[in-house]
């Protein structure tokens, strides 16, 4: 019984976005009309990407708060290339948001894997750190829509059968993890390494090491968004996506990956980053001020740790024969 | 007899000749093997060798160094002293993969796999089946663990996730993971703890057929019966240091035991004189959902009481209910006349019951804070004044029990932590007889303690008796639950299957009772 | 070990004052007169009784906070809430003075609001067994969407006069009353931790919940008061935070707990739990002062001194645990 409601969680919170969709329609249909239904997806894309990489983190047993920071200044250094640089094309502005990105959550992956310093020390550290480092680039000033380039601009909103290049990106980046978490020796060592550590250094998996990759795919993730990000809304400066972290995290917390490790899925992060990408942009919708939207996502935080808390409370040991026969 | 006193040299049986009765060379071979960990010498110039298509037995006492040989095996320790040859070549192991890619897999003590993992990726983790672009081919690894399950007997289910199944079945999962690596050499760490009979079965005729396929097999168990069944070979391990070795066929069981304990019962058990007084504690019908049903006791001033059962009866978890650490389903408790209801270790610490841990790093001693302040934490009341600590009388409280205690260390200021096992065993039975207590429930005292503490801990254990107090001693040792008890309960699979007095008091029945074997067999 | 009949064991071997002196507390004391020291070469604004009056703002109300923290974090919980629980705190003051409350009135709602606070993160984490860290990262959107559902992009600014005191007030001289508050607290909760059984408990619960639970102690209730002692710490600074501003935006204290956790850790105590003191606290907090104040008088902007506080959070952490890699890959 209890393990048949475990398995649904994400059928749970896929019934509850439905529910919340239903609710929404009945007042305001235009709401679920096909073209307002891509504008949700496009608008919560970047939430989805990075809730992807902070997924692995959260699986190892770590938290990357300085994704939203790495934003910030990946999003901070492609934007300067494009107008110091305005030819550089699109794929190679691409590879740089992607590899700058991964070298600082490398950097963040490194302090867990070689110094053993807690997750969340470091990675408030690196947060104020990244930030201060775009402010030093930037010099403060904001890079405004017409210092960039058009196909700098335009990449993100490319339309291809009518969904925004920006989805499809996020639409990728979903398939991959799909592949690289279930498919991949790495992906099924996040478990490992979170749900059991000991038993995962008996099975010949570094722990250390795969915490390391864990925030390099992160960082990764974070750099892809930083590009999409300053391109989508065309502007660039240092508090861009402030708090946008929590947000994040809040997604994998919805979406029942456990903060204590090695429980979730990519379903569950998807749905969880679309739950809050659903609430998010129905506040306007059914005339609520977006003001709402904090104190909304953090109850939606603490009612989910609190759900998935109530599912997954650990057994005491079966001893008794017959209570094995029940369990 | 079951022990005798004082092993004479003679007893050891020649080891060259058993040899010579199983002419191989061996697979793996370790020698003058120390591992010292802060405080302890957890194993001291042993020596092991595995032959191909052949069981060797591990036998020795809890602490004897059986876990730590095992992690130094699979790469999990590096020993500071000493050689490991695989087919006579001299090797190292500085990681578990080490050890994996030379052909040594381990089944473990607790089902130490995951939980959210399928039971099919549990099997194959670190070396899953490769297929288009390198990923995983789940398919064939869910095909290829199902024939593995298959050949242990496993009706399982390769796809679902690894929680769902009961606790023998992820054994079973466990062995299969180990049959899955073609393995060499094949560890297993008390592998029937947590089978039924007939598991217990399929499982020895599985060992058959991987002796049959050349296999070396180190099989670690505490049931004897079992030994004889199934081994070959044994080396016997006492307080981190090798004792002897041979053919199970030269050996009987009394000199086994007696290479296994290596002292008389007599010697290290304090002489006393069993005057039980009043009545402090009974215990009716307590049950837990899981943990065990029907507990009822009597227990009196002065008293020793004996709880025996293999590991994992559900002894601990009675005496925990009792502390107050879980929460009974049924059952009443009356302490000293006053029928009690104990919710929390607070208000068992209030009633006069105290407990001793089994785990004692992570329920007994609190490492990083100095040996007085471990012993007066639950006493503070007493030692403050209005809510402040007074640091004068804390010192005064932890020596006066500290020295009762004979306790060994440099300061009282000293972090408990760097104390040797036994010394930390001192401090957590200081902290308890400081709150003055009525009750005390020693678990497993002196597991994983040197042979002197374990000499001390039972002497004072006889010595509170004898004050008045009223002792339960949990115990997987024989000797020591016959040495010290006045009266013995016997647990099975968390319940009580007999209560034993004088003369009852033998280890034939103490081990015929706790397996659920009829007469005669054990 | 040798077998000495009278075996005598000693209370101590080390004095507390030789403690002291090898203690991280002496050496973050010596990076601090190491750092007034330069800035007094640096700058000739630096040594005036009034710049250095006015730079205490910089982290008496932090250091309050961080006081409550540092217990907390020895417990082996985290609260980052805290920084919400100021703004909401202050919305219900502004929203109170609003209305006309008198200046009592307005801090004892104050401190009522950041006691409720602290109650639901304790009773979030100790009742559900919930891990705080996400409880309070919950917690923190939640309190400070509550300030923004009520302010929006609005602020509060009508305080009575008399409510200034508390962050604009002199106690004497350059003695402002939010340093007269920091010093009390000092004394307080330095007391709390180092001198009462109720500190004993935080440390054993710190270095082992679950061996201190074994031994009687009662783990959750203790862990419950140190999120209310939190909360009420959030409200005093959030008292004095909005008599200094004068007025109330739902992002006042944007960010705080991270400076927050930053002073605790800088102070000395284990991230981990079960170690850290309040004199470390203390001196963490004059040491982040100096630098913020130090680095402002040579026009370094805000973000950049957070640069400063990012690194100093890892270096402290990461310089010993290099430092000891290295010793041992030398042995």
């Amino acid at each position: 019984m209890m393990s048949q409601l475990i398995k649904s969680r994400e059928a749970i919170l896929l019934a509850a976005i439905l529910g919340l969709l239903a609710l929404i329609a009945s007042r305001f249909p235009a709401y679920v009309e096909p073209g307002n239904l891509v504008n949700v997806f496009n608008d919560t894309s970047t939430l989805i990407i990075l809730a992807m990489g902070q997924m692995c983190v959260i699986l190892t047993r770590c938290i990357d708060l300085s994704v939203a920071a790495n934003v910030a200044l990946t999003g901070m250094v492609v934007a300067t290339l494009n107008t110091l640089m305005p030819g550089l094309p699109v794929v190679a502005i691409l590879v740089i948001a992607l590899v700058l990105g991964a070298c600082l959550g490398a950097v963040n992956g490194l302090l867990v894997w070689k110094l053993q310093i807690p997750a969340i020390v470091v990675t408030l550290g690196t947060m104020t750190i990244f930030r201060g480092i775009v402010f030093l680039i930037s010099d403060g000033k904001w890079i405004n829509a017409h210092e960039m380039s058009a196909g700098f601009k335009d990449f993100p909103r490319m339309e291809i059968a009518g969904l925004p290049m920006l989805s499809w990106i996020a639409i990728l980046v979903v398939v991959c993890f799909v592949v690289v978490i279930n498919r991949t020796p790495l992906g099924r060592s996040f478990f490992a390494v979170g749900g059991n550590p000991n038993a995962a250094v008996y099975t010949g998996i570094d722990v250390g090491r795969t915490q390391f990759l864990a925030f390099t795919i992160s960082g990764m993730m974070a750099g892809l968004t930083g590009y999409l990000w300053v391109s989508r809304f065309a502007v660039a400066y240092v508090d861009i996506a402030g708090g946008f972290e929590l947000e994040v995290v809040a997604a994998c917390v919805i979406g029942g990956i456990s903060i204590a490790g090695g429980v979730g899925s990519v379903a569950g992060t998807l749905l969880g980053a679309l739950f809050l990408g659903v609430i998010k942009n129905a506040l306007p919708v059914i005339n609520i001020s977006p003001f709402w939207q904090l104190a909304i996502s953090g109850s939606a935080i603490i009612v989910a740790v609190a759900f998935n808390a109530q599912s997954s409370r650990t057994k005491g040991r079966v001893i008794l024969k017959s209570a094995e026969q029940t369990a | 007899m079951y022990v005798s006193p004082d092993v004479s040299p003679d007893v050891t049986p020649d080891v060259r000749k058993a040899a010579d009765a199983l002419m191989t060379d061996p697979i793996l071979s370790l020698d003058g093997i120390t591992k010292i960990f802060p405080g302890v010498r957890a194993l001291s110039d042993v020596r092991l060798d595995l032959y191909p298509g052949q069981v060797t037995a591990l036998v020795g006492e809890n602490g004897a160094g059986k876990s730590t040989i095992v992690k130094v095996l699979t790469g999990i320790y590096q020993p500071e002293e000493g050689t490991i040859r695989v087919d006579g070549q001299e090797t190292h192991f500085p990681t578990a993969q080490h050890a994996a890619d030379a052909g040594i897999t381990a089944i473990h003590q607790e089902t130490v796999l995951f939980d959210e993992l399928s039971v099919a990726e549990n099997i194959y983790i670190g070396h899953a089946p490769r297929g288009k672009y390198g990923l995983i081919d789940t398919a064939r690894m869910r095909r290829d663990a199902k024939e593995l399950l298959d050949r242990v007997g496993a009706e399982i289910d390769p796809a679902v996730p690894l929680k769902d199944l009961g606790i023998a079945n992820k054994h079973l999962v466990a062995i299969s993971r180990a049959l899955s690596i073609d393995a060499r050499v094949v560890i297993m760490d008390e592998p029937t703890a947590a089978l039924s009979q007939k598991e217990i079965e399929e499982l020895y005729e599985l060992v058959d057929r991987l002796k049959a396929e050349g296999k070396a097999i180190l099989f670690i168990s505490h049931k004897f019966d079992e030994i004889f069944r199934i081994a070959d070979r044994y080396t016997v391990f006492r307080d981190g240091q090798y004792v002897g070795a041979g053919a199970m066929a030269d050996i009987t069981e009394d000199d086994l035991v007696r290479l296994m304990v290596g002292r008389s019962v007599d010697n290290i058990f304090p002489e006393r004189e069993a005057s039980p007084g009043e009545e402090l504690l009974q215990v009716s019908g307590y049950s837990h959902p899981t943990e065990f049903e029907d507990i009822s006791f009597t227990l009196r001033k002065g008293e020793i009481l004996g709880f025996y059962g293999l590991v994992g009866a559900g002894r601990s978890e009675v005496m925990q209910a009792l502390f107050g650490i879980t929460k009974p389903s049924a059952g009443s408790l009356v302490v000293d006349g006053q029928p009690r209801q104990i919710r929390s270790a607070a208000e068992a610490v209030e009633a006069g019951i105290v407990y001793v841990p089994e785990d004692r790093g992570k329920q007994g001693a609190i490492i990083g804070l100095p040996i007085f302040q471990n012993v007066t934490l639950p006493s503070l009341d007493r030692t403050s004044k209005n809510g402040f600590t007074r640091l004068a009388e804390e010192f005064a409280l932890a020596r006066k029990y500290t020295e009762r205690l004979d306790l060994r260390a440099a300061s009282l200021d000293q972090d408990v932590g760097n104390l040797s096992g036994g010394n930390q065993q001192k401090v957590v039975i200081a902290k308890w007889l400081a709150t003055e207590p009525k009750i005390i429930i020693l678990d497993e005292p002196t597991k994983g303690i040197d042979i002197g503490s374990k000499a001390a801990v039972h002497a004072f254990t006889a010595e509170l008796a004898a004050q008045g107090l009223a002792v339960i001693m949990v115990s997987s040792e024989i000797p020591e639950i016959v040495g010290m008890s006045d009266r013995v309960i016997v647990m099975r699979e968390g319940r009580m299957v007999a209560e034993l007095e004088g003369d009852e008091v033998t280890p034939e029945t103490l081990v015929r009772h706790a397996a659920g074997i009829s007469e005669g067999s054990a | 070990m040798t077998d000495v009949s009278n075996h005598h064991v000693p209370d101590r071997l080390t004095t507390p004052l030789q403690r002291t002196l090898r203690s991280w507390e002496s050496l973050l004391l010596a990076v601090a007169v190491a750092i007034f020291l330069l800035n007094t070469f640096a700058s000739p604004y630096f040594l005036n009784a009034w710049n250095l009056s006015d730079a205490t703002f910089n982290f008496t109300e932090k250091a309050m906070i961080a006081f409550a923290m540092a217990l907390v974090i020895i417990s082996g919980e985290i609260d980052l809430s805290v920084a919400s629980i100021i703004a909401l705190v202050s919305t219900a003051m502004g929203a109170a003075a609003e209305v006309g409350v008198g200046t009592p009135g307005i801090v004892l709602i104050g401190l009522g609001v950041g006691l409720a606070c602290g109650a639901f993160n304790g009773a979030l984490v100790t009742g559900l067994g919930l891990p705080s860290i996400v409880v309070t990262i919950g917690t923190m959107s939640l309190f400070r969407g509550i300030s923004y559902i009520v302010l929006g992009d609005q602020a509060y600014m009508n305080y009575p006069d008399s409510f200034a005191w508390f962050g604009q007030g002199y106690v004497f001289w350059v003695i402002t009353v939010e340093l007269v508050f920091f010093l009390a607290f000092a004394v307080i909760y330095g007391v709390l931790l180092h001198k009462t059984n109720f500190g004993r408990a935080v440390y054993s619960i710190g270095n082992n919940p679950v061996g201190a639970m074994f031994s009687g102690i009662r783990v959750k209730r203790v862990k419950f008061i140190l999120f209310l002692l939190t909360g009420l710490m959030a409200a005093v600074a959030s008292v004095c935070l909005t008599s200094r501003l004068g007025s109330t935006r739902p992002s006042i204290a944007f960010g705080m707990e991270l400076e927050v956790v930053t002073m605790v850790v800088l102070g000395g105590v284990n991230i981990l739990g079960g170690s850290g003191s309040i004199p470390g606290v203390v001196i963490a907090a004059f040491v982040m002062g100096l630098v913020t104040f130090g680095l402002g008088l040579l026009n370094v902007p805000g973000i950049v001194m957070s640069i400063f506080i990012g690194l100093l959070l890892i270096g402290v952490i990461a310089l010993p645990r290099l430092w000891n890699q290295f010793r041992q890959a030398r042995r």
